[in-house]
């Protein structure tokens, strides 16, 4: 006799016939179920639920319950609730994103997740910067990608989740802790906290939402442009400036190294649609600062992800590979810090 | 005892080119998610393959350059160990041309190890 052994797809459909009929109120059948590529831990599920007939195009977030998180994970990513609450904040003050429409329980067994709306667009890089249907959507992405971020800082703070708030020194004293615990020596990074430590920004004396990770791969887009801002588990409180360097680093431009804003425009582009949009007034050289940060904190977070992988914490050549990365930021750092500031 | 041939270099490139010309295209049409993953993998052979080749060479300039820099001997480990925390502590920065001419030839040999693409 054999005993059927459920695969991990047939249970995340259970679970979601029951989750979805509970959130809409009637039976739900699950169809189209397909688990996305990407994240090793955190994954994305896509499905369809049909409840009285009526088709509803949902998105599953949801990390796997995991034996230990590295100090890294630990201290800057949101836990899937709180991720929830910032999402469903941003999406009422109308912020291009998703729709968060409801949360897993824990007695359902798939670790903490969260339902939320399809919206259509692809956010592979490659494909939005090469591909013909997408030449009408490269000329506008830069100028929407500031005009979003606007309305993302001015999300109203009394609306949000209790928050972390990072400021420019915090930043700096995470990533040199981060450092510590890999315990390779890295003189470049070092180098380039030292530059950064010096040149510092005052603290922001009214921190604002940043996204924290505004990036081309972190947004959906169709021939239209920009059709929603995704991955919010480093959202937090602190500079807006910090968002527009992170979405300029090079290794975002995913090759169109000459178009700094996320691989469709340039700085001034990004920096003057965001003015425009009610965003502050962007200073240049406290943008660049930030890009410079941007570009250090991305190296590091190259080899915590090769860590995880080398701490035993997951398994994966993905994340593994991930490390002999970060020293394409050691070649960008070494530019940034002749280019002058 | 020395190996036969192929060398360790030879061997990773016939491995890499193996996985990306015949077992990627099969994968990428079967399962999409693993023929990405081969990618990542076969791209990982290729940095090993230069590794083999360029590493020995580049990591003795380093220490020749690094024993210079210092005006001491120990471990690539060592002496890198005492110039990041020379740099932490802010007793080098980027004014200092023999730091950044090391930095530089150094970030050179490692980036035509890892990427020689990246621009």
């Amino acid at each position: 006799m054999t005993v059927h052994m459920p695969t991990e797809a047939e249970q995340v459909a259970a679970v979601l016939a029951i989750a979805a009929g509970r959130h809409f109120g009637g039976p739900a059948i699950i169809e189209n179920l397909l688990r996305e590529s990407g994240g090793a831990s955190r994954q994305t599920w896509s499905f369809d639920a049909v409840v009285s007939g009526q088709r509803h195009g949902l998105i599953l977030r949801r990390d796997p319950p995991v034996t230990a998180k590295i100090e890294g994970e630990r201290s800057t990513s949101l836990d899937r609730a709180t991720e929830f609450r910032v999402l469903a904040a941003a999406h009422r003050a109308g912020v291009r994103a998703p729709e968060p429409l409801f949360e897993l329980l824990a007695a359902d067994g798939l670790g903490e997740a969260y339902v939320m709306r399809r919206i259509g667009g692809t956010a592979i890089a490659r494909k939005l910067l090469r591909d013909p249907p997408y030449a009408e959507a490269r000329r506008l992405i830069a100028g929407q990608l500031g005009e979003i971020l606007a309305r993302i800082h001015a999300t109203d703070r009394a609306s949000l989740p209790p928050l972390g708030c990072r400021q420019a020194a915090d930043h700096i004293a995470g990533l040199r802790r981060s450092l510590d615990l890999l315990g390779w020596p890295q003189p470049v990074f070092e180098l380039a906290l030292a530059w950064l430590d010096r040149r510092k920004p005052q603290p922001i004396a009214q921190p604002v939402l940043v996204h924290g990770d505004y990036r081309t791969g972190n947004y959906l887009a169709d021939e239209t442009g920009v059709t929603a801002i995704l991955d919010w588990e480093g959202a937090h409180l602190g500079d807006p400036i910090e968002d527009l360097g992170w979405l300029c680093v090079k290794s975002w431009r995913f090759g169109s190294v000459d178009k700094p804003a996320g691989g469709f425009g340039s700085r001034e582009e990004l920096w003057a649609a965001y003015e425009r949009a009610g965003g502050g007034k962007v200073d240049p050289a406290r943008a660049h600062w930030w890009e410079v940060f941007g570009t250090v904190r991305w190296g590091i977070i190259c080899h915590n992800q090769a860590f995880r992988h080398l701490s035993g914490s997951i398994k994966s050549m993905e994340l593994a590979s991930i490390g002999r990365r970060a020293v394409e930021t050691e070649v960008d750092l070494l530019q940034l810090l002749k280019s002058g500031g | 005892m020395a190996q036969d041939r192929p060398t360790a270099a030879e061997l990773l490139s016939a491995i890499a080119d193996f996985l990306r010309e015949e077992t990627t295209p099969v994968l990428d049409r079967a399962e999409p998610r693993l023929g990405f993953q081969m990618r990542v993998a076969a791209n990982s052979l290729a940095i090993l393959e230069r590794e083999a080749r360029l590493g020995p060479a580049a990591d003795a300039r380093e220490h020749q350059r690094l024993v210079a820099l210092l005006g001491r001997d120990g471990t690539l480990e060592e002496l890198n160990r005492a110039l990041a925390q020379q740099l932490r502590t802010g007793q080098r920065d980027e004014r200092d041309p023999a730091l950044m001419a090391h930095l530089e030839a150094t970030i050179a040999d490692k980036i035509a190890i890892a990427n020689p693409k990246w621009r």
